[in-house]
């Protein structure tokens, strides 16, 4: 197999002296800093802390559903698991993934910037994303909560006697850390863009999580407000939702999923950008249909704020929304059918190779385009009666937010990784990782499509013993899974220290990231760059690199 | 080395107690199910579609065969077609879809009536002709039945796979849903909305019978007073009777033949007389007054259960005349001016 990694000779290979990492020292440099990369680090170390615990709460629940009987713990704590599991990988795990983690790093440098436009609020926002966490881990040791992730009223507002207000507050913080890394993101990419870094020079990865910064922006303070009367309501019992006081239980739903539904698009969409930088290098080519893949971000986020009754569909809404809802559904689908033909054709006359990223991206344009085509199911009205609550729609947004976006932040943590640290994880290794990650979400999730259609509700302690087999299935895939997600974890963090030397453009990739040192420093550029190319020119990266060597030789 | 007899044997037996696809018990199922066949269709051809290319070009353009890339811009035609392939189909699956929902959300004139009320953690069927059952709901083959269903706390939703249809069950509102079973047999009902600590276990079985063996299981299973019958009681001890005699002097509106009718509100605005106008009447009188007729109405509000109310709509749907209205009134009213023969003892 050849491989495009070029690695410096190691034996006379060094970090750069000075780099962001050890420019400063002592704990205080890290949690009083205002540098971007180094806010990247904090939140990559937190959502990793957060993803296990979420991760532990999965497996919990698959162990519960080897058996049909409800026999490892209570129901009460059997709704305490998918609850946490729920709020966790959603509101601390997933929405922050991609973009605070590697957008962080990498959306200044990508344009040509010093740091982001606001460097203050940017580690205010990890601070509020940690005291929401710290609120969720308090409400789960004083003893859990057991709404959802949903909180539906009037469960959450007037029936259940568990933590609700504290993890709402935790949800309600960790709101305001999403609204303010999008607010960053969207000023970072109008007003300091490099000279020269038009809009249509930027890469696709930043077209990308500008999109999601809209969604965080405008969507953010409705589910803020959703869970403010929701708050309300169960303590000093207003009654905006509750049917004895006039108020709409429906209502609820309508503000709840006003934002998340857009927060599928805020977690998948920063994916799609990794997805297009990573197919892009390692075929050597320019993206096939630049324009139509980053104006496909823009639609999918303008689209994606109006789609969100159809997951009312059942729920008595009249027929017309039901039918306007039902057909923007399928539009919001199409603009992904075209991202997906867009990158299998980058592929087209390239010249290919097969590193980790690669491979993971693989994965998610594979399972993704399943999650995608099964989401069309769910869109389509009558079809959502009999699927809609069942282990279809857990399957559905398992592929497309498992199969697709945690594919997709692996992905990028492995292309970056060499910049973010300087070192290189070991390719076989994490080749097999990959590997295992692909096996074993097909084994736990393939089964549940199955069980949707059979009718097994979602959220169930207990289920009928005809459905056993296909959850045995299930459980065993998640075991797969689960040491597919401990490997890179061990891995990456042995590669911290004795990793090959990365030198600064280990893939020979265009962005502007792999033209400075790895790990970059402190100020990313010592001088501006000027860009006056487009984004993923390799032929210009060739004939630089050819220049460099008739001039050294 | 074998695999031992008895592991074999339960193997066997468990792989065969396994399901794999739902039955179809309902008219309405074979329909779902071309649409979900279309779809995984369209699924499988997608993801072979995706799949082939993938793999082809990994294969072609792999950089031992391929080292130098030929840099595309892209294609409009190319980008055109497979943004308006996937656009069309998708079309074709939304009036299906539509089409689908509107069959299973619509139900025939001729549907027989059956109540269910949702609560933490049951399902409860009121039939008309007075049978309650509890997690369970017999129906008839070969007859449309309407479920009116009701939740008295949190939601719920009314699920039977094997028909493929399924609803939400909201408190505070009615919603209905409609099957026409097929098939004589017992089928899971399943709550599918997350609704607290015994979620997964409101769970029931609908039996489906022959129209022979229904019939015998009404008669044999009736508590002897059908809904209407309870409403009229209701109606009566309530003293709903004392203003909604029909009288010319009445201070509340004549409910004989209301039900179906048009009516005009004080507001100005006219409204349909249904099953969930009525029950909102009684909950929140002040928001619907008859036109011509003054607020004086109380609010019902926590007085009367869920089942109450179906008891009072399934009354007042039946009501022709008044005549028995002001029989029972003039009985209760000449037993109060009447002396007491024993003061203290309540008859």
């Amino acid at each position: 197999m050849s491989t495009i990694l070029s690695l410096p000779d190691q034996r006379t290979a060094t970090l750069p002296k000075k780099n962001y990492l050890n420019n400063e020292h002592g704990i205080l440099s890290w949690l009083l800093t205002g540098d971007h990369k180094r806010i990247a680090i904090l939140y990559l170390i937190s959502i990793t802390f957060f993803f296990f615990i979420g991760g532990a709460f999965a497996g919990l629940i698959r162990l519960e559903l080897l058996t049909p009987q409800p026999d490892l713990v209570a129901s009460d704590t059997y709704n305490k698991f998918f609850t946490m599991h729920g709020i966790i990988m959603i509101f601390l795990f997933l929405v922050p993934s991609v973009p605070a983690t590697l957008g962080n790093f990498l959306i200044p440098i990508m344009l040509g910037a010093r740091d982001l436009a606001f460097p203050k609020i940017n580690l205010l926002s990890w601070y509020l994303y940690i005291i929401g966490g710290t609120l969720t881990l308090t409400a789960l040791v004083l003893g859990g909560v057991d709404t959802g992730w949903t909180f539906t009223t009037p469960l959450s507002t007037h029936y259940l006697n568990t933590h609700v207000v504290t993890a709402a507050t935790a949800i309600f913080i960790a709101g305001f850390s999403s609204i303010f890394t999008g607010l960053n993101f969207i000023v970072t990419i109008h007003r300091m863009r490099a000279p020269g870094m038009s809009w249509f020079r930027m890469p696709l990865f930043v077209w990308a999580n500008y999109a999601a910064s809209l969604l965080m922006v405008l969507g953010t303070p409705v589910l803020a407000i959703a869970i403010v009367l929701v708050a309300l309501e169960r303590t000093i019992g207003i009654g905006i939702f509750d049917p004895t006081k006039g108020g709409d239980p429906l209502l609820f739903q309508h503000l709840f999923w006003f934002y998340s539904h857009p927060a599928v698009y805020i977690m998948i969409l920063p994916g799609m950008g990794v997805i297009s930088e990573v197919i892009s290098t390692f075929s050597r080519k320019r993206i096939f249909g630049y324009t139509a893949v980053a104006f496909s971000s823009v639609a999918i986020a303008v689209f994606g704020f109006f789609v969100w009754a159809h997951h009312m569909f059942i729920m008595g809404v009249s027929n017309y929304s039901a039918l306007v809802f039902s057909l923007l559904t399928m539009l919001v689908a199409v603009p992904s059918a075209i991202k997906t033909f867009n990158w299998s054709a980058t592929l087209y006359k390239g010249s290919l190779t097969f590193e980790t990223p690669m491979l993971y991206a693989f994965g998610f344009i594979g399972l993704f385009t399943i999650g995608g085509l099964t989401g069309v199911f769910l869109g389509s009205l009558g079809m959502d009666i009999h699927l809609t609550e069942t282990y279809f729609i857990v399957a559905h947004f398992h592929f497309v937010m498992v199969g697709g976006m945690l594919m997709a932040f692996l992905a990028g943590i492995h292309f970056w990784w060499p910049k973010m640290t300087g070192r290189m994880y070991p390719e076989s290794l994490s080749k097999l990782a990959a590997v295992v990650t692909f096996i074993g979400f097909i084994l736990t999730f393939m089964p549940q499509f199955i069980l949707g259609y059979l009718g097994m509700p979602r959220r169930y302690h207990a289920y009928p013993p005809e459905f056993q087999v296909l959850n045995v299935l299930s459980t065993a895939g998640a075991t797969v899974l689960g040491v597919g997600y401990m490997l890179p974890m061990l891995y990456l963090a042995w590669s911290l220290k004795y990793g090959a030397i990365a030198g600064d453009n280990p893939w020979q990739a265009t962005g502007l990231e792999w033209q400075i040192t790895s790990p970059p420093p402190t100020e990313n550029f010592h001088e501006i760059p000027i860009v006056d190319y487009e984004a993923y020119d390799y032929e210009r990266l060739e004939k630089m690199k050819k220049h460099e060597v008739t001039t050294v030789g | 080395m074998g695999i031992s007899p008895v592991l074999w044997q339960f193997l066997i037996k468990w792989l065969h107690a396994s399901a794999l696809f739902p039955a179809e018990a309902s008219t309405i199922a074979p329909y779902a199910d071309a649409l979900y066949f279309f779809l995984l269709l369209m699924t499988l051809v997608g993801t072979v579609i995706v799949a082939i290319l993938l793999v082809t070009f990994s294969i072609r353009y792999r950089a031992e065969k391929n080292p130098v890339a030929t840099q595309i811009e892209g294609s409009t035609l190319l980008e055109a077609t497979w943004t308006i392939i996937p656009l069309a189909i998708f079309l074709v699956v939304f009036v299906w879809g539509a089409l689908l929902y509107f069959r299973i959300y619509n139900p025939p004139a001729n549907a027989m009536n059956i109540y269910i009320v949702g609560k933490q953690w049951m399902w409860k069927a009121e039939h008309p002709g007075g049978q309650h059952e509890i997690n369970a709901l017999h129906v008839p083959m070969g007859r449309p039945v309407q479920l009116t269903m009701i939740s008295q706390d949190v939601f719920h939703s009314f699920s039977i796979p094997d028909f493929r249809v399924k609803r939400e069950v909201i408190p505070g509102r009615y919603t209905t849903v409609w099957f026409n079973a097929t098939t004589p047999g017992t089928y899971h009902i399943f709550c599918t909305q997350y609704c607290g600590t015994l979620h997964s276990g409101m769970i029931g079985e609908v039996t489906v019978m022959t129209p022979a063996d229904y019939e015998k299981w009404t008669q044999d299973s009736t508590s002897g007073m059908s809904l209407a019958q309870n409403g009229e009681r209701i109606f009566a001890s309530m003293g709903c009777n004392a203003c909604h005699n029909g009288t010319a002097a009445a201070r509340g509106p004549n409910l004989a033949g209301v039900y179906g009718s048009k009516l005009q509100l004080t507001d100005g605005s006219q409204i349909l007389v249904d099953d969930a106008y009525l029950r909102e009447a009684i909950l929140s009188p002040s928001q619907h007054v008859t036109a011509g007729f003054a607020p004086i109405m109380p609010t019902y509000q926590g007085q009367i259960s869920e089942e109450g109310l179906i008891d009072l709509v399934e009354y007042l749907k039946n009501l022709n005349s008044n005549y028995r209205v002001q029989q029972t009134l003039n009985t209760s009213q000449s037993n109060a001016t009447a002396p007491d023969t024993a003061p203290g003892v309540k008859p």
